[in-house]
């Protein structure tokens, strides 16, 4: 059960003189439950590479298997991986229609055929999952805020029970406030039904504090794929990317440079704060016995 | 998928043709199309057809991308064919079945896909080489004596510019909502037509919000800028007429003469 891309190449414009080639042999895994960050300068190829993972695209060259299947044969059915992959575009609030917030969630588990009763249990499921309050859900989705807006959207995508939940940059444009309860809701939802969930971004904050895995986009090709500690080893470089490490990093390296022996691999404040203190805490003692 | 369509689209390079005036382009291209209803024999449309072709070379934009536009007309122009073809009386040539095809059937036929395929390339060459901002410039300066008679020109050509720059961002938008909801399952290919234009909601819907918004939004931005109409507005690259506007103003006229003399003169001498 995973998602594996083989050698996906893609072109926009192809056989136009404005061709542009987004995507550069990519060849990724997906496991089961992991929660992955894709990372990546404006125009990386990041949004084109995960508008694959659900057929809205099709590649140009190279192979896309979805447990197993591949999604380009004749008689794969296109619309189950629709259900089966859910992905939340960028502005998803921009998509919402309905005369109320509920019927806009139903919209997604109606087109997939299910009963009336099955429809209202998973919209009200998905509602409550995003944390959207109860009087708000006869509401018109246009009279909500910017944040509860984004919730109900990613709610009619949640409402179709996708195993893999693709995040197209989710926390563009709102408050660290709201910025931080939705991803704090995504890793709840990632914990609680093991859903495999790809969080596309450009913030590495975000990235370091919630993700198992990093892919770095660069120039429509992978430039590093690994664990954030990993990956963040090569601030250096991500900065020639465009990218940066989080802030986080750059304080280690500081601090090591000016002789504290810390931890320079800190990817979160967490760890920062306890490397520096185990650090003090034995120069400290050094001291003392000298 | 809605990236392909070349009708009306502007192809950058440089050129004789991209460089003119665009009140040339848009007089030269109104007199080009009012020239072609006055041939009645082969050789005024020859005459059309090489002024055409030479055109087409000097503005460095391939045929092919021509062609390609072609393609969104092909069924009107079979369309007003096969009419001519089999609808217009007169002396036979064949007979099949139900249908006859005669000498002046044939005749109105070939002209009218001959003048409808130039008419279309020759307009087409006016969009491929002007981007629209100079051609609603081109509009507003050429209306101006019109502002006598209360018509307002410059709102006009404004709204004219607006719209055809937001035709990109909406097909952009479209594009994107319309994955999203297909994402989200939504059907937009199969059914009856009633299905099918009830699944256009959930598309037609989030489109007009963000058209609105984006109406708003560029209000907005027009007043924090204090734009209040064309009212002593002065312009960055006011249209000044150089001399190679002249000359071509000058092969326009010279297209005119030997096109319309052979093409009427020697019909009446046969």
């Amino acid at each position: 059960m995973s998602i594996i891309l083989d050698h996906v190449s893609y072109i926009y414009g192809k056989d136009t003189p404005l061709a542009v080639a987004a995507l550069k042999d990519v060849s990724l895994q997906f496991p089961d439950g992991q929660f992955v960050g894709i990372i990546g300068h404006t125009g990386s190829g990041k949004s084109t590479l995960v508008q694959h993972l659900n057929g809205l695209l099709r590649a140009s060259s190279g192979h896309i298997y979805f447990n197993g299947e591949d999604i380009y044969d004749k008689d794969f059915d296109m619309k189950k991986l629709r259900s089966r992959v859910g992905l939340v575009f960028q502005y998803p609030e921009h998509q919402l229609f309905e005369t109320d917030v509920f019927s806009d969630v139903c919209f997604g588990p109606k087109n997939l055929g299910l009963d009336k009763r099955e429809v209202e249990l998973r919209a009200y499921d998905a509602l409550r999952k995003v944390g959207l309050p109860d009087e708000l859900f006869y509401q018109s989705p246009f009279d909500l805020s910017g944040g509860q807006k984004r919730r109900a959207a990613i709610a009619g995508v949640l409402a179709m029970k996708p195993e893999v939940l693709v995040l197209d940059e989710p926390t563009a444009g709102l408050d660290p406030k709201g910025r931080d309860e939705i991803l704090d809701q995504v890793k709840n939802l990632q914990i609680s039904t093991g859903m495999t969930i790809l969080l596309v971004s450009h913030s590495m904050e975000d990235v370091a504090e919630y993700v198992d895995r990093i892919v770095v986009m660069n120039g429509g090709s992978v430039m590093y794929d690994g664990t954030p500690r990993e990956v963040f080893r090569h601030y250096k470089e991500l900065e020639e990317a465009g990218l940066a490490a989080p802030q986080v990093t750059y304080m280690m390296h500081r601090l090591k440079e000016r002789g504290l022996d810390v931890d320079v691999d800190a990817t979160t404040i967490e760890e920062a704060a306890d490397t520096v203190m185990q650090a003090l805490g034995r120069s400290g003692k050094q001291r003392q016995k000298s | 998928m809605l990236r392909d369509i070349t009708l009306g689209q502007y192809y950058q390079t440089e050129s004789v043709i991209h460089r003119l005036d665009p009140r040339v382009k848009l007089g030269g291209t109104l007199l080009y199309i009012i020239s072609l209803f006055f041939y009645k024999n082969p050789l005024g449309y020859a005459v059309a057809i090489l002024f055409l072709a030479i055109v087409i070379r000097l503005s460095h934009v391939p045929f092919r991308f021509m062609v390609k536009g072609m393609r969104a007309i092909l069924f009107l122009l079979i369309l007003t064919v096969g009419f001519n073809l089999f609808l217009t009386p007169g002396t036979e040539l064949i007979s099949f079945w139900r249908l006859t095809i005669t000498k002046e059937g044939l005749q109105t036929a070939v002209t009218m896909a001959v003048r409808l395929t130039i008419l279309i390339i020759g307009s087409s060459i006016m969009t491929l080489t002007t981007t629209p901002n100079n051609l609603t410039d081109g509009l507003e300066k050429m209306m101006g004596p019109l502002k006598i008679f209360r018509v307002p020109v410059h709102e006009v050509a404004m709204m004219m510019s607006i719209a055809l720059r937001f035709i990109p961002i909406l097909l952009e938008e479209t594009d994107k909502i319309m994955k999203a909801q297909i994402a989200r399952g939504a059907d937009f290919e199969s059914g009856n037509i009633f299905k099918r234009a009830k699944a256009l909601v959930p598309l037609l819907v989030p489109l007009f919000i963000s058209a609105f918004r984006r109406a708003n939004d560029l209000a907005l931005a027009m007043e924090s800028r204090c734009y209040r109409g064309g009212e002593g507005r002065t312009k960055m690259k006011p249209l000044v007429y150089r001399k190679r506007d002249w000359i071509a103003y000058g092969c326009i006229v010279l297209y005119l003469a030997v096109g319309i003399t052979l093409g009427r003169l020697v019909w009446t001498r046969a």
